[in-house]
Formats: structure tokens, sequence, C-alpha cells
């Protein structure tokens, strides 16, 4: 059935392929970092998330200007504030022929939240999803959410069938050594089909016919390859071998605009970049203090964040392009965020501080970072080092690619580390997720996705029901007011270090036009390419 | 002395009081060493080359492997001699404020380091072998021989690759800079080995068959004396060229290796990281920071390389 199945689809696809315009173009894009899973629930981080969104959709998207519009679910309605009601888009066609219907949101809800997915939280724990026909689902929670929703469009609906038949109902582990059918193959509804994928080398996107919507783009192609080298990625640009590059080194910046044919497109990111000490363990598992752990005393995290110069990395490093960060929220999603200033550099009193805490040599620690992720993140991480050494932590540095780099850091991979460097955008484009994910508590019993991206095992139990109440608050003001509060508590406690926003950087062939989203998803369906 | 004016190598044999030093200059190789102004060049350069390396901790402004001796504010300033050089920043400086001579006077360090050690390591593994299979014959040769063969079908920079990949993937995490360096002379040494081991075993071949082999076998020595003592001493000249050739081979190879990122890492750059970290700044118009690495690289490459052929020469019999 599923043979005869694809080859009707393959004859229609072939069908319609030859019915395209002529002047549908082929796209070149190199990211710096490599696309390694096509699991769409392996790896929760934007370029990834963005490279699925050309294969998947979710029941939400979100369009440019981030705002949630309609996806795969039609239209919602809240039939009460614990019970939620999707109308489902009908005629919607997985790539291979499947129809899409309740049946697979209530499977692609279930293995979201199976063990091994990196999206826990995309969908709360206590939703439960009940078929009411084959086009409407419901959903029931335990208590209200109004940003149930908010986190839909990376969550993206995969086929029951097709999973089932090739053995991938459990979703792909991040640290997984053995890749599984779904991280090599995909199966979605979205506007473009893999045509050929090999991990780390080239990914080869092709323009699916049977998509429900109109392209906005005039693309048949888009090649996929990761340049990990800086200049061969600018070089790969400028000779008009690529037509889009993301990011565009900051040293180079000048260079592309100079060139006349590509232009730099830069905006402030909302993603802020920061530092995070692991002060959940009781002995690091990456230091040779052994017996204790340094990081659990304040005075320490606050030497060690009094000793970061942030104004020298935005001079030096990022060259101008990023704006120091006091919160962990980026100031275009937090109206008060003016209200914060940031505790005074001070390496001096760092080491006093240091050395009342009985470490008046330092010590030794190692430090994880990834080196295709960030801006600038692998440099970034070298001259903390640099200033840490100052007043004698002898950090090493373990710089390597996000996929290692994640494998090792984040909750599937225990979050082995003791020091480290990570960027957070909201996907909510709210401090509740910040507030909720990376500075909860971990292992709350009641609320299992708590604390998920929160590395460093971060915790205080004022700033957790500072969180329910957000969650929950109606009132703009005095929401605003209660994310305050907590955000001064972290700072009280020196809990995570941030460093900055840093800048979007896109480099774009003058052919091609484009849309930039301020979340740096590199999205390609908004493209249109001039004839060659 | 009447040598320069009397170039003539059978000159001076018989000259009473002549120690090692006397003898040395007196052999053909000092002989015909003299007789290439080129060699002569391409020797003073690796001479200081090493010596460069090895007094770099007096040389150097800065440690640039110490974290703590990098300032982020001297960072991306250009050679000494433009408009905007700073004292003490000979060569300039790179994007972490690392002044480039100090870092090139390290990472030669390194660069040496793990060249000498994994020529020894190739050596001594192939060395062995070599005598093993050249000694024995039968099954051992055959199968020693054979892997060498196999190995020779690929390119030494993918063995180097492959071998440097297992191990870091073996040792993960706990990789360290040391570790990186070792990892490096084993892999450097696991791709070199065969030449040696097939130069031994021919030469031994040939030696095992005269008498004085046969003598030392009669008077009951064991095989593995016999090996060291005997026959491995007639078989030195090629290797020592071979291992002159191979320096700058291991150099290359480390190089390459760190330049693509598998070798050294950033907080301990060899000639090949800097090179790669300066790449990414070619565009922007910061120069220096990767072609002082090159020209390093280059010249301490040639040197070693145009040695290695006068060293080829001069030992081989057939050119005298």
């Amino acid at each position: 059935m599923s043979v005869r199945w694809s080859l009707v689809a393959a004859t229609a696809a072939a069908f319609v392929a030859c019915a395209l315009p002529a002047s549908a173009q082929t796209l070149r894009y190199a990211n710096q970092g490599e696309l390694k899973s096509l699991d769409p629930y392996t790896l929760k981080e934007t370029t990834t998330i963005a490279h699925h969104a050309h294969v998947y959709e979710g029941l939400t998207a979100r369009d440019k200007d981030l705002k949630i519009v309609p996806a795969l679910a039609e239209s919602w309605e809240t039939l009460s504030p614990t019970k939620w009601r999707f109308h489902l888009r009908k005629g919607v066609k997985f790539h291979n022929g499947d129809p899409f219907t309740a049946d697979d949101v209530l499977f692609s809800a279930d293995r979201v939240r199976a063990k091994g997915s990196n999206f826990l939280s995309n969908v709360p724990a206590d939703a439960k999803f009940t078929k009411v026909d084959d086009y409407t689902v419901d959903v029931t929670l335990d208590s209200p959410n109004p940003i149930l929703i908010s986190q839909w469009d990376g969550w993206y609906i995969m086929d029951k069938k097709w999973c089932e038949e090739n053995n991938s109902v459990a979703p792909t582990p991040a640290a997984a050594t053995t890749p599984s059918y779904a991280s090599l193959h995909e199966n979605g509804t979205g506007p473009f089909m893999i045509e050929s994928h090999q991990p780390g080398v080239k990914t080869v996107f092709k323009a699916f016919p049977g998509h429900w919507k109109k392209p906005e783009h005039n693309l048949k192609e888009i090649i996929f390859t990761p340049i990990g080298s800086d200049a061969t990625r600018v070089a790969a640009l400028l000779s008009g071998e690529v037509d889009v590059i993301e990011p565009v080194p900051l040293q180079d910046i000048q260079r592309v605009n100079s060139s006349g044919n590509a232009t730099v497109l830069t905006a402030p990111e909302i993603r802020t970049i920061f530092v995070g000490m692991d002060v959940a363990r009781d002995e690091l598992l990456f230091s040779n203090v052994k017996g204790k752990n340094p990081f659990k005393d304040i005075r320490v995290r606050e030497a060690i964040y009094k000793t970061i110069d942030v104004e020298l990395i935005k001079s030096r490093v990022m060259r101008g392009m990023s704006t120091p960060s006091v919160l962990m929220i980026a100031p275009q999603l937090y109206p008060l965020s003016k209200d914060f200033t940031r505790p005074k550099l001070d390496p001096d009193g760092a080491k006093k501080l240091l050395a009342d805490a009985g470490y008046p040599s330092g010590f030794e620690v190692t430090m994880d970072c990834p080196n295709d992720r960030y801006v600038n993140d692998a440099a970034i991480c070298q001259a903390v080092v640099g200033m840490l050494a100052r007043i004698g932590v002898k950090v090493n540095l373990l710089a390597q690619p996000k996929a290692q780099y994640f494998a090792k850091v984040l909750k599937p991979g225990g979050y082995q580390t003791s020091l480290f460097m990570l960027g957070w955008t909201p996907a909510t484009s709210d401090s509740h997720n910040v507030l909720h994910d990376v500075l909860g508590c971990r292992d709350d019993p009641k609320d299992s996705t708590r604390g998920e991206a929160n590395l460093a095992g971060y915790c205080n139990k004022e700033v957790d029901a500072l969180t329910d109440k957000v969650l929950v608050e109606p009132d703009t003001a005095k929401r605003d007011q209660l994310i305050k509060q907590a955000y001064e508590l972290v700072i009280k406690d020196y809990g995570y270090i941030p460093l900055h926003q840093q800048s979007l950087a896109w480099g774009v062939s003058n052919k091609v036009k484009l849309t930039q989203r301020a979340d740096n998803q590199v999205l390609l369906y908004w493209a249109t390419k001039q004839g060659e | 002395m009447s040598d320069a004016v009397v170039p003539h190598r059978n000159a001076q044999v018989s000259r009473a009081g002549a120690g090692w030093f006397r003898r040395a200059l007196d052999s053909d190789i000092f002989y015909s060493f003299r007789r290439s102004k080129l060699t002569m060049v391409a020797a003073a350069i690796t001479v200081l080359f090493f010596l460069l390396a090895i007094f770099a901790s007096w040389l150097a402004v800065q440690n640039p492997f110490d974290p703590a001796q990098l300032q982020l504010i001297n960072s991306r300033i250009s050679p000494l001699w433009t408009a905007d050089g700073q004292s003490p920043f000979l060569l300039g400086t790179d994007e972490q404020g690392r002044d480039v001579f100090s870092a090139i006077l390290y990472g030669m360090r390194i660069s040496l380091a793990v060249g000498i050690a994994g020529v020894i390591f190739a050596g001594a593994l192939g060395i062995g072998l070599g005598l093993i299979a050249g000694y024995f014959g039968g099954v051992a040769d055959s199968v020693i021989m054979r892997i060498a063969d196999v190995q020779l079908t690929f390119p030494a920079i993918l063995i180097a690759l492959l071998v440097n990949g297992v191990a870091k993937s073996l040792l993960g995490n706990r990789l360290d800079e040391m570790s990186t360096l070792a990892v490096l002379v084993i892999a450097i040494g696991l791709s070199f080995w065969v030449q040696y081991a097939r130069t031994v075993r021919g030469s031994v071949m040939v030696e095992k068959n005269k008498d004085y082999v046969a003598a030392a076998q009669l008077i009951g020595l064991p095989a593995p004396k016999i090996m060291l003592r005997h026959v491995l001493p007639n078989t030195m000249g090629p290797i020592l060229v071979i291992a002159t050739i191979n320096l700058a081979l291991a150099i290359i190879t480390e190089a390459t290796l760190s330049f693509l990122g598998a070798g050294m890492p950033d907080t301990m750059p060899s000639l090949g990281t800097l090179i790669r970290i300066g790449n990414n700044y070619l565009f922007a118009g910061e120069w220096w920071i990767v072609a002082f690495p090159g020209i390093a690289l280059a010249g301490l490459i040639l040197s070693i390389n145009l040695l290695g052929d006068w060293l080829r020469d001069a030992l081989n019999p057939k050119l005298r």
C-alpha cells in the first residue's frame, strides 16, 4: 500500500515539477554549523529548528514579525480556561502522500514529550490531547495556561504511520550514537522536501509541489552546505558560489558590503548570550577542587561575574556589534529592562572575594563552549578564559562543534558541564519562558519541564513561585513587576552571568531578497531569487 | 686553515691528533657540505629556527599559552613598522591580544617538538618492524610488509586524520593540551613508519648474508643482539636521510592537522593553528595574523627539506 502511495506521490511530484515555471531558481545557502539530525525533536536549537521549518510544520507558525499565525491548525478556540479546541487544516498531505489528520497530532504530542526529546517544554506535560473527529482536536489542561501555544511553532507534526512503519516512534536523543531512520529521512508537510541529506556535508531541499499554501518563494531547490571556516564562507558568498550565508563574521561585514555583489543584513538579535556555572552538584565534574563545589559559594560567583568585562568583549571581540546585557532577556522583549544596571566590573575586589571564599590562589575548571553556534563564540570564551586567569581561576577551554557541545551539556546528555557559555532566545518572546526554562529549579516534582535548559542547575524557590504567578497574571503592568522581582533575585544570587545580545549578520547576494526575522531563523521559503 | 685552500678530501686523513671533531671536519660529508652554499644557508636557517624555538621563553614578550598574560585591550594591533604599530608587539597581535611574534616562537616549539617526537616514534616503530621482517623473513616478513603495502596506498595525512579522530573520540572530553600533543605524535608516527620499515628491511636482507652476521650467529649471540648491535648500525645511513626529510613532512602534517582544526587547540597554538586563526582575518585586512606564521612555517620546512636533499645526495655513493 505504502509503496503504491509513494509511487503515486512521486509521479504526481514529477508531473508538477515539470509544470513549474521555468524561472524557478536554485538557492545556495551556507551556515557555519552543520545540520545533523532531521528528527525534529532531537535538538532545540535555532539553526536546526529553522532548517526543519522548511520540511515540517507545526499547528501554529510565526510570521515575519514573530506573531503567531495558523499553520496546520486552521483556527482554535478556548472552550474554557482549561480546554482548547483546534480545527485542523483539511487536505494537507505529507511528502509521501499520507493525509494529515488528528491522529498525527495526538501521535506527535506523545512523541515530543517522550524520553529523548529535547522539546519537552514546548508542549506542557499536563496537556491531554483527545480526538473529536479527524480534523478536530481538544486539549485539556490541569490548570489554565494562557501561553499554551506560544511554542507550538517549534513543535513540528510528524506522520504517525510513517514513524510506525520506519521504527521511529521514539524520538532520537541528541546524544544518540547511531542515527535513527527519522534522523536521516523526513516526512513533513512543509513547503520543501529533502531530496538528499549527508550530515555535515550537504542537504538538498526540493520544493514540495503538493504544499497547501501558495509559495512566496520562486525556488525549485535549496542546497545547504555547512562551511565552518569564516574566511571560506565569506569567499563563497563574494564569489557567488553561495547566495546566502549566516553568520557573516564581524570582521568581514565591511568587506561584504563594499563588494558590490552582496549585502549584510544586520539587526539586533533577541538572543542573550550568557555564562553559567554548575551550582547543582556537590562536586564539580571538571575541576581540581574535590569534595566541594566552589560555585556553590556566592562569593565565587560574584567574583567571576565582576571579572568578566562585557564592554571589552563588545569593543574587541564583537567589534561593537553587541549590546551588553544585565538581564537574561533582550530589552526588546521586556520593557522594564532599562530599570536594571549591571553590577560593576571589579577584578581586584573579585580576588579578595575568592580569597575570602577559601581560594586565595584560585582553582582549575573546564569550560564548555561551542565554536560554530554563536557569533564569535569560541573567541568570547577565550576572552573569558583570559579574564578569569587574572584572578587565578585557571580555565581549560573545551570549544567544540555544536553537535558535540550540545550532546554533552544539555539535559539528554545529563548536563555534563561545570562552566559553559550558552545563548537563549525565548521561543515565546516572553520572560516567562526564560524564568521557567532557564532560571527555574530542575527536578521540580510537579513540573518536569521546569529548568529544562537550566544547565547551571540554578535554583531559587522564590523565583519559581514568582514564575508561577507570572504565568497566570493577566494584568500586563503587574506581570512586568512580578518578572522584575524574579530577575532581581537572580541578579542578587549571581545565578547566571549574562554577557550580551549579539547582532544578526546575514550575508545575502544582491540577487536574493529575503526576510530577516529577529529570532535569527533563516527561513528561505520567503526568499526570491533573480534569474541567472 | 689549509683545507680551505686545498679542498682535497684525502689530504688530511693522516693528520696527527685528530679528535672526533677533526674527523668530522675531515669527512666526505663535511666536504660536500662546504661545497654547497645553499645547504649552508639552509643549515643556518634551520639552526636559527631551532634556537628561536628552544629559547622562546627568553625571547618572547609574553607567554601566549598563558591566558593571564593576554590583554584583550591589546587585540588586533598591526606590526610595529606600520602606522598603528605598538611596542613591544613586533609582528602585531591577534584578536585575543596574543603577540604574533611570541606565538610564532612558542608555536614553532610545538611544531618542532611534535615533528621530532613523531619522527622518533615512526623511526623506532619502522626500524623495529623492518629489522624483524628483514632478519626473520617468512611469515613475519609477509605480514609486516603487506600491512606496509596497504598503508602506502593511503596518503599519510589521511592516516594521521584517522588515528587522530579515533583517539579523540576514545578520549573524548578528557583530552587536554598535553594529551592532544601525544595524540598528534602517535598519529604522525603511525602514518610515517612504513618508509623506515621498508628501507631497513632491504638493508637487513643484504647485510644478513654477510660473513660478520654468520660469525655472530656462530658464536651463539641471540638474534636481538645481532640485529641491534651488528646489523642495525650498517643500515643507519639511509635512515638518517629519511628521518631528515620526514621531519619536514611531520611538521607539515602537524600543521595541516592543526589547520583543519584536528590538531592543537586555539589555547595552545602551533604554527598550523595560528594560520587557521589568522586565515579568518585575511579578508578584514588583518594580514599579519596569518602571514608571519605562514612565512615561518614555509621557511622552516624549506630549510629542513634542503638539508634533507643534500644529505641524501651526500650519502648516495652513486652520486660521488
